[in-house]
């Protein structure tokens, strides 16, 4: 006899029959016809028309039958607002039961009935129920609680529920406490504002007491609320997570990744020397290991927060890379998460592993993994730089297959791995291009075209290639389309006399025929440069590009320690913030990672740095570019200028402030041209340049300190010092020639200078002024010239510099605008620095912190430059960079190259960490330099390329 | 919390659906069925699904999607774990779990759900405090239940659930004493063309039927506990006599429970008990393909591997195959194009094998997959792991309770790539 019987009750009248059975006098038929009613219900027939007939069943001590009328009380009590009334005294009686059992189910039957009129009836039993001497009853009516709030909050608050659910955090009973702290927790994720769960050191023990004693909901329930409290030092966060540890070996993964959650939070304060942390974060990694041996679902979920978890804390899983290879049968949804965090873990040491596994994966079945397989062999190429000769001979082998989405997946990461390592791998050009045929996805056509374009000089067809997409070229997606306009410009600039009609054509398609906008302004731009100026055109179309970084979908560092706070949630298994996704105008709480606190803070490197706290320990003194842009407009008072806008103002700007920077004092003519805004006025007053001179003052201060420092430990060898270059020729100084250079000796920079007189008068009165600059290079004391200087004689002196002077960023950023005064006139001219004399002392770094500061550096901020005709070897070229202040940190041998691990700092305490790679024999050298700031790459490249030479 | 429960059978009908709290309209399901349709095959929907207002999160298990419907932020994991407590649950009280035994016995899955949940909050989970509160369904039951009009649901407070051992009830009482363990070991492993371990883990479990009288408490020691380096106890099982003496001491639950479940990892040495020697050759030209396997014992121990079943799902150009078993009994579907090879016991002297021609599709180009063949197999009385019970002793009660431990060796997912 089973249940299914109660379902067949198909014939007509099936209600009255019903209704005659619930109002029969036989308990057994009553319950019966209850059941028969309940399963109509499940099945979603609508069998609210028999309320008042069932609800009459309610009055018995049969506890099956109490309870069916209690379900299909629940169910339609809402659509019978009136009738439910009729239930309220028995539940009102029902509270008052010895029964314990019978209590807890009145009380949570009741908070079940979403009715506002009878929801002021049941306060008082709640009330009765909440302080119950039974904790079943009251761990009850702790849930009840929280429903009723979703019914009527106004109604809860003002009956002081709130508090009498607080004070149940403090039961003895650790159910009770579980379950109160469930019901707060939802309450307040409806009210973020309201400080319900206000968490201090006695209820956080409270909590942790219970925590070992509750069931194994309740441990999620606790653990997901101690996440949110913050621990006042680190001596409090380490004695939760020991308290924490022992539920990473819970049965239940709900319980594991709520307290990885906790863990991965209090770690941020904890310091990284402690041996604790060390225990810790290798008992992180058997636990999420386990969760990818459960059920596919819970895999999913765990894959998506070990996603998160290895981007903040690769060392976790460095080692457990297998357990991240894809079984065949393994659902979809869990390959491609598995694939993604194989990637993130791939490194020189497994790479191997890993590109053999994603090879056999490039030949499954389901088209999507292999595709992405195919897409995972190129981030590998470009992540592991080591891998990449494999790779690509890998990605190669896959073209062969002829598989049309595999060759065209492979062509797209191809495209990426020549913008990685340009000038390395064009050897298998020729191989794609007999894959053009085959190629129908946009991306892959695309890429392909990219790759034609790029290399147009390299390939004999590329005319005839190109030519053959423009055939169909309105029939392409607005990706191809914009592609194979560049590419054709990029072959017209290469070989302009046989492709002129091809540019033609392109372009008259690209802005005559098509109504697609960014073609069409496209096509006009390039149109206008190459009949303005085709060696300008040059310049933009076939400019280098930059590196294209690492890994390309990492998680924003800030967003990444949000989720890290959200671990086990919906929002680590979207990798969005809740506020993207949660639903309503609920105001999100942002929660943040805790910051370490003082008695844990360590001098090690920033990558332990912790959200919110700036990231680098360096002061940041070149003003951001968005502040120099409105410095710039504000600067700009003259008409708009007409060349390009940057240059143009800077150097407006440079005159201007020349004049408003103090220089008032040693001018004594005024100068024709210009002086009409600023002049005279004290530098304060120069409200055009406020910008950056706030923004310089404190930071400059900060500055004289590190300068005061470096100077007190520098080595005696002083740095490569130039020939001395003429600055300023006697024509455009009616006579007074300066010639100089920079010097750097004992932590001291001077310009040395060389001022001869070609004039036939006499020159006096000698002055100085630098216009503010990169890094607030100003003279340390005046310009002496002792005696006056005669027709054709020449003096030779040394002006001390220090680096307190105001701060603006130059283009180039090594840009020095100098004022020369005499008796006859002011002079102004420029000069560029070499950037070694800002290299100090002290600019070596300790290898493990080098280490960590190498990987802390975004991947975007790295720079290669090759040094070419250099023939010096590993020791020699290290000593020499070493005199120069550029120190080594590390050396290692590869392959027959010599690497050199080198930092330098800044003046301004900027760090500039470099890698040098050295072949013997060859007189090149690979320089890669990584930096916070990167705008002084380049001209740390120039430093070295000069030092090296000289 | 949970909001609504959906359970849904492949064939996309809603056969039952349950609300802790306010109705959810079952059309929320629409966007299950969407996922369901774009994803190829059942075990493909992806298990947490984005509607406009709610989220869908679901497992699929004996041919049936479990959906719970969720409004707020509450952890996916946790709302996994319980649907998959809800199909333990469901198949603890009915012997299996499938849409008529449910739809047989929709009141007690109803009342049953009713007690798992609480406004989306759990309370009780247990299967043992579940059976005291409902009654499982028997034939006996039912019958005296329509004579004498008494419920299978239990009037009395569930002792459990309030002691400090919530997962024991009191006064439990047998005339035969006895507590058994099975340790059983599964071994996953991806072994390569060349017969050599890609990766190798060992996922292992100790499940334990006790019944003793009262409140025993147990202590089981290892030869081996250092094997046991990543587990997850049972509640019942003290952490802290564990971390400083690795000894488990519990007091056990009644009945049958898993005491512990245990991973040795890809990085220790984990030995393969099975080789299998493949030589499968599709050739371009013809339409006949070669077909070669033979399985035989590497590692053993000595024991013997038994329950050996070889699947394949062999590419989509294989139109039949011919082959020849020298034991057990083969099977190819020609339409789901999946080889099942029922081995039986390996002997080594007389290694098995199966051999045969794949007719392919004529004109078609070399399948480009190769076939992963799928290994199953059993070894009694082997814990592959070299994990070993020294001893279990009792306290707190005075009789002697009849011990018993056996082991097993099976493999999980056993896949050797060709």
């Amino acid at each position: 006899m089973t249940d299914s019987k109660y379902f067949t009750t198909t014939k007509k009248g099936e209600i009255f029959e019903l209704k005659a059975e619930l109002n029969s006098d036989k308990k057994e038929k009553k319950k019966e016809a209850v059941k028969k009613v309940i399963a109509s219900m499940t099945v979603g027939k609508d069998v609210s028309a028999l309320f008042p007939d069932v609800v009459n069943c309610m009055q018995t001590d049969n506890l099956e039958l109490k309870k069916l009328v209690y379900l299909y009380l629940m169910n339609y009590a809402k659509s019978q607002p009136d009738m439910a009334i009729m239930a309220v005294n028995t539940f009102v009686k029902d509270c008052e039961d010895p029964n314990p059992l019978i209590r807890a189910l009145a009380v949570r039957t009741m908070g079940c009935i979403r009715v506002d009129k009878i929801t002021e009836y049941l306060c008082e039993p709640l009330r009765k129920c909440l302080k119950d001497e039974d904790p079943y009853v009251r761990k009850t009516a702790a849930v009840c609680v929280a429903k009723l709030h979703d019914i009527n909050a106004q109604l809860v608050e003002d009956q002081g529920f709130l508090d009498t659910l607080k004070d149940l955090i403090s039961d003895s009973n650790p159910m009770v406490v579980a379950n109160a702290v469930a019901a707060l927790s939802e309450i307040a994720e409806s009210h973020p504002s309201s400080n319900l769960l206000d968490l201090n050191p006695q209820s956080i023990n409270k909590l942790l007491t219970a925590l070992n004693e509750c069931t194994e909901w309740g441990q999620i329930f606790i653990l997901d609320c101690l996440a949110n409290y913050m621990p006042k030092d680190d001596r409090e966060a380490q004695s939760i997570c020991e308290r924490v540890t022992p539920r990473l070996s819970h049965a239940n993964s709900a319980v594991v990744l709520s307290a990885v959650k906790v863990l991965m939070k209090f770690m941020e304060m904890l310091s990284k020397d402690l041996d604790y942390y060390g225990t810790l974060l290798k008992k992180l990694a058997p636990p999420l290991v386990t969760l990818l041996s459960a059920e596919p679902e819970l895999q999913y979920v765990a894959l998506r927060n070990i996603n998160l978890i290895v981007q903040k804390r690769p060392e976790i899983l460095k080692h457990e890379m297998k357990v991240f290879f894809v079984k065949y049968n393994d659902p979809i949804y869990v390959k491609l998460e598995k694939l993604d965090i194989m990637i993130r873990l791939a490194s020189q040491a497994n790479i191997a592993q890993v590109l053999a596994e994603l090879k056999e994966y490039a030949t499954e079945v389901d088209v999507d993994f292999v595709r992405k397989a195919v897409r995972a062999i190129g981030r590998c190429a470009i992540k592991v730089e080591q891998s990449a000769e494999r790779c690509v001979s890998t990605l190669l082998d896959l073209i062969q297959t002829k598989v049309n989405y595999v060759v065209q997946e492979a062509i797209v990461v191809i495209k990426d791995i020549f913008r990685k390592y340009p000038n390395k791998y064009e050897s298998v050009i020729a191989t794609l291009c007999e894959n053009l045929d085959s190629l129908d996805e946009p991306e892959a056509r695309a890429a392909m075209i990219w790759i034609v374009g790029e290399y147009a000089e390299r390939i004999d067809n590329a005319d005839e290639l190109l030519e053959s997409f423009l055939e169909g070229f309105h029939d392409e997606s607005t990706q191809v389309q914009l592609q194979l306009l560049t590419a054709i410009v990029k072959l017209f600039l290469k070989k302009p006399t046989e492709t002129q009609e091809l540019v033609q054509q392109v372009l008259s398609l690209a802005t005559q025929d098509s109504d697609n906008p960014d073609l069409r302004d496209r096509g006009y731009i390039y149109w206008r440069l190459l009949s303005t100026d085709p060696v300008a055109a040059k310049e933009v179309v076939l400019a280098e590009k930059p590196l294209i970084s690492e890994e390309t979908d990492l998680i924003e560092p800030t967003l990444l320690d949000e989720l890290i706070c959200y671990i086990g949630t919906l929002a680590s298994v979207y990798h969005k913030p809740p506020s993207a996704f949660v639903e309503g105008g609920r105001g999100v709480v942002h929660k943040s990672l805790p910051p370490r606190t003082a008695s844990s803070e360590s001098t090690e490197s920033p990558e332990t740095a912790p959200a919110g706290a700036p990231s680098g320990d360096q002061p940041d003194v070149i003003p951001a570019q968005g502040d120099l842009l409105g410095d710039l407009l504000n600067l700009d008072l003259g008409p708009p200028v007409s060349g390009p806008p940057l240059a143009a103002s800077s150097v407006q700007m440079g005159a201007v402030d020349l004049l408003g920077g103090g220089l008032d004092s040693l001018m004594g003519d005024e100068p024709e041209g210009i002086g009409d805004t600023n002049f005279g006025a004290p530098p304060a007053a120069v409200t055009t340049a406020a910008t950056p001179a706030r923004l310089g003052a404190p930071i400059s201060s900060g500055l004289s300190d590190l300068f005061d420092l470096t100077s007190g430990v520098g080595t005696l060898s002083g740095s490569y010092v130039a020939p001395k270059a003429v600055w300023l020729p006697a024509i455009k100084a009616k006579g007074l020639e300066i010639s100089g250079t920079f010097t750097r000796q004992v932590g001291s920079i001077s310009m040395d200078l060389q001022l001869t007189n070609k004039a036939l008068q006499v020159m006096t009165d000698f002055a100085i002024q630098f216009n503010r600059n990169s890094f607030g290079l100003a003279p340390a004391a005046p310009l002496q010239v002792h005696a006056p200087l005669s027709p054709n004689q020449t003096v030779e002196l040394s002006l001390p510099l220090n680096t307190v002077g105001s701060v603006m960023k130059m283009e180039p950023l090594n840009n020095l605008q100098v004022a020369v005064k005499n008796n006859i006139d002011v002079f102004y001219f420029s000069t560029l620095y070499p950037l070694h004399v800002l290299f100090v002392e002290d600019g070596k770094m300790d290898r493990q912190m080098f280490l960590a500061t190498w990987k802390d550096i975004p991947n975007e901020n790295e720079a290669q430059f090759q040094i070419r005709d250099c023939p010096l070897n590993t020791e020699a070229a290290s000593n020499k960079l070493q005199s120069s202040n550029i120190f080594t940190v590390a050396k290692r041998s590869v392959e027959g190259q010599d690497m050199l691990y080198q930092s330098l700092k800044l003046t301004n305490g900027i760090w500039v960490l470099a890698e040098l790679r050295i072949q013997p024999g060859n007189p090149s050298m690979t320089l890669s330099l990584k930096c916070r700031a990167p705008e002084v790459s380049q001209h740390v490249y120039q430093a070295y390329e000069t030092i090296l030479k000289n | 919390m949970i909001h609504s429960l959906f359970l849904i059978n492949s064939s996309g009908d809603i056969f039952l659906e349950k609300h802790w709290k306010s109705v959810v309209s079952r059309s929320v399901c629409d966007y299950f069925f969407e996922a369901q349709e774009r994803a190829t095959e059942a075990e493909n929907v992806p298990p947490v699904i984005p509607t406009p207002h709610h989220y869908l999160l679901s497992v699929y298990r004996h041919k049936i999607f479990f959906v719970a419907v969720i409004q707020t932020e509450v952890p996916p994991l946790f709302v996994i774990e319980f649907l998959h407590r809800v199909v333990d649950t469901f198949q603890d009280y009915f012997g299996v779990c499938s849409e008529p035994v449910i739809k047989d016995n929709v009141v007690v899955v109803y009342e049953v759900l009713e007690e798992m949940l609480d406004n989306g909050f759990p309370l009780a989970t247990e299967s043992n405090i579940l059976k005291e509160l409902i009654k499982p369904p028997t034939i006996l039951r039912t019958v005296v239940n329509t004579i004498t009009g008494s419920t299978n649901v239990g009037d009395q407070l569930p002792t459990g659930q309030l002691s400090v051992v919530p997962w024991r009830r009191t006064g439990v009482k047998y005339t035969n004493n006895e507590a058994y363990f099975d340790v059983v070991e599964e071994i996953d492993a991806i072994i390569d063309k060349s017969g050599s371990t890609v990766t190798a883990e060992i996922q292992g479990v100790i499940d334990a039927c006790v019944k003793l009288t009262g409140m025993p408490d147990l202590t089981l020691s290892f030869m081996n506990p250092r094997l046991l380096d990543d587990v997850s106890f049972h509640p019942c099982v003290r952490f802290k006599r564990w971390e400083s003496e690795r000894i488990l001491s519990f007091i056990p639950p009644d009945g049958n429970f898993r005491l512990l479940s245990y991973h040795v990892s890809a990085q220790n040495l984990v030995a393969i008990p099975v080789y299998v020697k493949h030589n499968i050759s599709f050739r371009d030209s013809s339409s006949l393909g070669r077909f070669e396997i033979t399985v035989g014992p590497k590692q053993t121990m000595g024991k013997t591997i038994e329950g050996v079943i070889v699947t394949s799902q062999m590419p989509k150009g294989v139109l039949n195959m011919s082959l020849t078993p020298s034991q057990g009994t083969h099977t190819f579907d020609p339409v789901t194009k999946m080889l099942s090879w029922d081995v039986g016991k390996i002997n080594p002297q007389k290694l098995p094998s199966l051999k045969g021609t794949m007719s392919l599709q004529v004109g078609a180009s070399k399948p480009d997959e190769n076939p992963t063949i799928n290994l199953q197999f059993k070894i009694q009385q082997l814990a592959i792991s070299g994990l070993k019970v020294n001893r279990l002793d009792m306290y707190g009660e005075k009789y002697k309770p009849f011990k018993g431990i056996k082991y097993m060796t099976k493999a999980g997912k056993f896949q050797v790539r060709t």
